[in-house]
């Protein structure tokens, strides 16, 4: 019945949407040249000076307001919030309330009437889209649709109840005589109740977001909240259109199709919300070449499904949520990283931003002496009512709930839920588009639905947290990211579903299996790129995380400690000072004694940013360092990020993927840097330093290139550059050779890393030491063959760092009682193979790589 | 719920008061599983077999299907008769809310200890009450080796390992497994509703 008007809405739709803009094109010249005639004519009158500068407020007037409606919101919003002791005690939400009632009260004292009130129009076509599309795009999937049947059931049911219990139980007082003389029929009633059933998603969330209930809970309400408010519109329309029709023109006929357009609204404005959704995904796949605009289809297509649904007259509300619903799990794996995470923040600014300027318009719009209109009895009356079905409706429908229900809500849980029941905006802006001309009481109305929110937000809000204490509510867990964690939740899930399948029978998991199934096999390989899809894994995800997150708090440690040499010299080799250690242990655990007074000596030196020895020079580098640092930890921690994602990047293409390659470079900065360990302590010991370019290393840096341009494609020459710089020491160039290794691939990083420690200061001298200048690793291999120094480089080498893992010797810095252990390790560890080396010249450095031996390792 | 139509069927079912008593399951449940118990059971030997288990189309592509049937069998058994099969379908049951039947001797078989020991020897194939990176690895590798690399894999498991490890052994003992899920909720993810 609504479909022929449907299609035609759709023509003159796309008509509506062309028009405006050709109109617009066509308005251009003309406007402009509006504009220059005014121009002209106001320099045609006033001639007699050039003016300076003009005054031109109602040029500006209208957008010039808003701005600073927003400002005084935001900065209300901010002096509330600097408060923590209000705010732990009140919640934020009825602070704006009441913030808004100061400035309401201020703009009266000046009008002399409320000039700013929030009007249905603003508050639906430009406030809320933006809440709704977050919570949507924001939404915990998983357990949104694991318990969307009971959301559903509390939802629909659930307002039904609420609207038509609250919408007769005052018709029945009305009836008894109550409320004294008011103008007010049945089906008004039945009106008002159900713009005063729907429990406010922004009302619910602002207050809940502070009590960290537990999810199930958390997703019931505020699942509830956002569903509910797509039902109440609906069902406020379906009773506007039967008070608009008169009570005596209402049939069965017309009542069922009220029914049946409630079900089309509903539905249709969900499916049409899935269909932006899936269009949005569809779309970020195309997006590789625009990135930067990326994240403006996800608004612009979000609230296209918005108006578009509005325009249909579907819900708008449920189309918006099931947009961001349905689009989020693509659209975060389709786009690149930092356009998620600007999409997340943008999102996050709209939504809380107008959440601001609701609540302090809804305390604005109170201080309006035309709208109040108090009686008492309907006013108390419907407060009653609303707490009082809400109980009823949450009990009942739980009770049949549980019967069903895994894991059944839990009494205390009802009891919040029941409370929660918050009133909001919603409920005045639909209160406001009543029509004065066929409810006469409609101020009436208006006054109940405010002090029914003030009631709810400011009352229920308070009381909240203290309730959820006292009752003992199963709070939310802090919910640490744990690898563990997430490997066992899979293990679970298939574990589940192979029980189910044991026992015969087709439940929830079941469902759930074959709908992973259907859209590994669908929906994802039509709506997520292809790159995208490999990498989706949950396990994955959460291990790259914390991987990130590691990087980004152990740079934060060097430079807490006030100096990067830190993060540079000591951790970034860690694995292998340790494995050195172990073997050296093994081997010759005489040294291990030697090494302990000696054991002091450098780490004092080391914390000591001028030591005994070389006093000059290494001020110098010091202060090179010091210059440096911002610089460089900037870039090491890009390179960190860089890295992963680099990795991230490295594994889509299997093609590309070398492991052997690899592992020779690996084996080279496994090399080197125990070379300049070596040296470096040698240098350090004997006092003298001449910070000096290494000759001698020219064979080995040719070397290194050559297997470089190997391993590496060819434009790297910068990469090259770098790498020449970094080993020749010169001082400037560490930040150079940061930046430039910016763009290289994730083994330098740990290249860089462990270079680190050519702190100038440490110049390597083998002239002194060495006059065959013979390179230390081939004296060694010469002098000392053995093939248990062999083990400590291969050894180290199966973990060496071209995969994230790498990072995994970050670990220590999250769990505090490993990280001073372990540094202890590695400042002890490291000194051994020096302590060797200043025992008996020439040292026994780790031996070159053998390629050969190491091919078989991976 | 045993009415009377099905108490002589009942009665066909092996130690049934027993294990209802023992399981928690009704007797309806313990109807329903023993028809999915004969069902399985092609040879109508009275026992079930692996191979049995393996007919199930669905859990043959479960990646970790053969291990769950493994888990049935303890070691050295090739056959399982139908009150083993319910006691171990039993761990799946949801917490009862009120638990207060007879509450005094052993724990019942659902409780939250129980399911995490089921979900741990999953992984601790060689049953030396120890999850080792090997055995981690194994079943990362069956749940998500197609879509990660084998390196990947390693340092996944690698990490995993020393997130749980609390004594540093480098293995994951039950105490330790049992800690790492102390914020989950067991009860909900290990629990399937069993019809009637």
């Amino acid at each position: 019945m609504h479909l022929s008007g449907l299609v035609q809405l759709w023509l003159l739709g796309s008509l509506m949407l062309t028009w405006p803009v050709s109109g617009l094109i066509r308005m251009h010249p003309e406007s402009t040249g509006t504009s220059a005639e005014t121009d002209h004519g106001h320099h045609n009158s006033s001639v007699e000076e050039v003016p300076i500068v003009t005054f031109k407020w109602p040029h500006v007037k209208t957008p010039y307001l808003i701005t600073l409606w927003i400002f005084v919101a935001f900065l209300g919003k901010m002096v509330i919030e600097a408060n923590h002791h209000v705010t732990s005690v009140i919640p934020e939400s009825a602070l704006l309330i009441c913030f808004g009632f100061i400035l309401g009260g201020m703009i009266w004292g000046a009008d002399k009437k409320q000039t700013f009130t929030l009007t249905p129009e603003v508050f639906f076509l430009y406030l809320l889209p933006q809440v709704i599309l977050d919570a949507g795009y924001t939404m915990p999937n998983k357990l949104f649709f694991t318990n969307l049947g009971a959301i559903l059931i509390y939802a629909i049911i659930g307002t039904c109840w609420n609207a038509a219990s609250v919408g007769l139980s005052l018709w029945g007082c009305h009836e008894g005589g109550a409320m004294g003389d008011i103008e007010i029929g049945l089906l008004q009633y039945l009106l008002f109740g159900s713009l005063i059933a729907a429990v406010d998603p922004v009302a619910v969330l602002a207050v809940f977001e502070q009590v960290h209930v537990n999810e199930v809970l958390f997703i019931m309400v505020f699942g509830e909240s956002l569903l509910n408010d797509g039902v109440t519109v609906v069902l406020f329309n379906v009773f506007d259109a039967f008070v608009s029709l008169g009570g005596p023109k209402i049939n069965a006929a017309e009542i069922v199709k009220g029914i049946v357009s409630f079900f089309v609204v509903a539905f249709g404005g969900s499916l049409l919300g899935m269909v932006f959704g899936l269009l949005i995904s569809l779309l970020t796949r195309c997006t590789k070449n625009i990135k930067i605009i990326e994240p403006g289809f996800i608004f612009v297509l979000g609230y296209l499904s918005y108006l578009t649904a509005e325009m249909l007259s579907l819900s708008a509300i449920l189309s918006i949520v099931f947009c961001g619903v349905c689009c989020q799990k693509y659209i975060n794996a389709n786009m690149d990283e930092n356009s998620v995470n600007t999409v997340r923040y943008a999102m996050k600014v709209l939504a809380n931003g107008s959440e601001t300027i609701i609540f302090v318009f809804l305390g604005i719009s109170a201080i309006d002496k035309e709208i109040w209109v108090w009686n008492t009895g309907f006013i108390l009356l419907t407060l009653l009512f609303i707490i009082i079905y809400r109980i009823i409706g949450v009990f009942f429908l739980t009770w049949i709930l549980n019967k069903f229900r895994l894991v059944p809500v839990s009494f205390i849980d009802q009891v919040i839920m029941s409370y929660g029941g918050l009133r909001g905006a919603v409920a005045y802006g639909l209160a406001v588009m009543l029509d004065e001309s066929k409810i006469k009481e409609k101020n009436l109305m208006i006054s109940t639905t405010l002090i029914v929110v003030y009631f709810t937000v400011i009352f229920q809000g308070i009381t909240m947290k203290p309730l959820v204490r006292w009752l003992k509510v199963r709070r939310a867990n802090t919910s640490e990211l744990t690898l563990i964690e997430k490997v066992q939740n899979k293990v679970f899930d298939h574990m589940l579903v192979a029980i189910e399948d044991i026992s015969g029978q087709i439940g929830h998991n079941y469902m759930r299996d074959k709908w992973k199934h259907f859209e590994d096999k669908w929906m994802t390989n039509v709506l997520m790129k292809p790159s995208a899809r490999k990498v989706r894994d949950q396990v994955f995800k959460v291990f790259h995380r914390l991987n990130l997150k590691d990087a980004v708090s152990y740079v934060a440690e060097g430079e807490r400690r006030g100096s990067l040499e830190f993060v540079r010299n000591e951790t970034a080799i860690v694995d292998f000072k340790k494995k050195i250690g172990e073997d050296f242990t093994e081997v010759m655990p005489d040294i291990m004694a030697d090494t302990s007074s000696d054991y002091d000596a450098m780490t004092d030196m080391r914390r000591d940013p001028v030591p005994s020895v070389s006093l000059e020079i290494h001020e110098q580098g010091m202060k090179g360092v010091r210059e440096t640092e911002d610089v460089n930890t900037h870039h090491l921690l890009q390179q960190h990020l860089y890295k992963s994602r680099k990795q991230h990047r490295h594994r889509y293409s299997r093609s590309h993927f070398h492991v052997n390659e690899d592992e020779k470079e690996v084996q080279e900065i496994f090399q080197r840097t125990m070379r300049n360990r070596l040296e470096s302590f040698k240098s350090a010991k004997m006092g003298v330093a001449p910070p000096k370019t290494i000759s001698k290393h020219q064979k080995k840096d040719q070397q290194q290139q050559q297997k470089m341009a190997n391993g590496k494609q060819l434009d790297k020459s910068k990469t090259y550059n770098s790498g020449d710089e970094d080993f020749e020491f010169s001082e400037g160039d560490s930040a150079t050779g940061f930046e430039a290794s910016g763009t290289s691939s994730p083994w330098r990083v740990t290249y860089r890393a462990g270079a680190g420690i050519e702190n100038p200061a440490f110049m390597p001298d083998m002239d002194l030491t060495d006059p065959l200048q013979v390179p230390p690793w081939l004296a060694d291999t010469e002098l000392d063959s053995s093939s248990s120094m062999v083990a400590p480089s291969q050894r180290a080498q199966v973990r060496l760092p071209w995969t994230p893992s790498n990072l995994r010797r970050l670990a220590p810095l999250r769990i505090s009682t490993r990280s001073t252990d372990s540094f202890m390790m590695a400042d002890r560890e490291a000194t051994q193979p020096r302590n060797e080396d200043d025992e008996r010249f020439p040292p026994p450095p780790p031996p070159p790589p053998a390629p050969h031996r190491d091919e078989g390792h991976m | 719920m045993g009415s009377s139509s099905s108490s002589s069927y009942m009665r066909n079912i092996p130690q049934a008061q027993v294990l209802i008593h023992e399981t928690g399951f009704s007797a309806a449940h313990l109807l329903r599983l023993y028809e999915r118990f004969q069902f399985l059971d092609k040879g109508s030997t009275g026992e079930l077999r692996a191979q049995d288990f393996t007919a199930i189309p669905s859990l043959a592509l479960n990646p970790i299907g053969d291990r769950i049937i493994g888990s049935f069998f303890p070691p050295g058994q090739e056959k399982l008769d139908f009150p083993s099969f319910v006691r171990i379908m039993a761990h799946f049951r949801p917490t009862d809310p009120n638990r207060s039947r007879d509450g005094t001797q052993l724990e019942p078989v659902n409780s939250r200890n129980k399911k995490l020991r089921f979900a741990f020897q999953l992984y601790d194939q060689n049953g030396d009450g120890n999850i080792s990176r090997a055995e981690l690895l194994q079943v990362l590798r069956a749940m998500l080796g197609v879509q990660v690399p084998e390196e990947q894999l390693q340092s996944i498991a690698e990490r995993a390992i020393q997130e749980a490890d609390l004594d540093k052994d480098n293995v994951i003992s039950f105490d330790e497994f049992r800690k790492s899920l102390e914020k989950v909720n067991i009860d909900q993810l290990m629990s399937i509703r069993f019809l009637k």
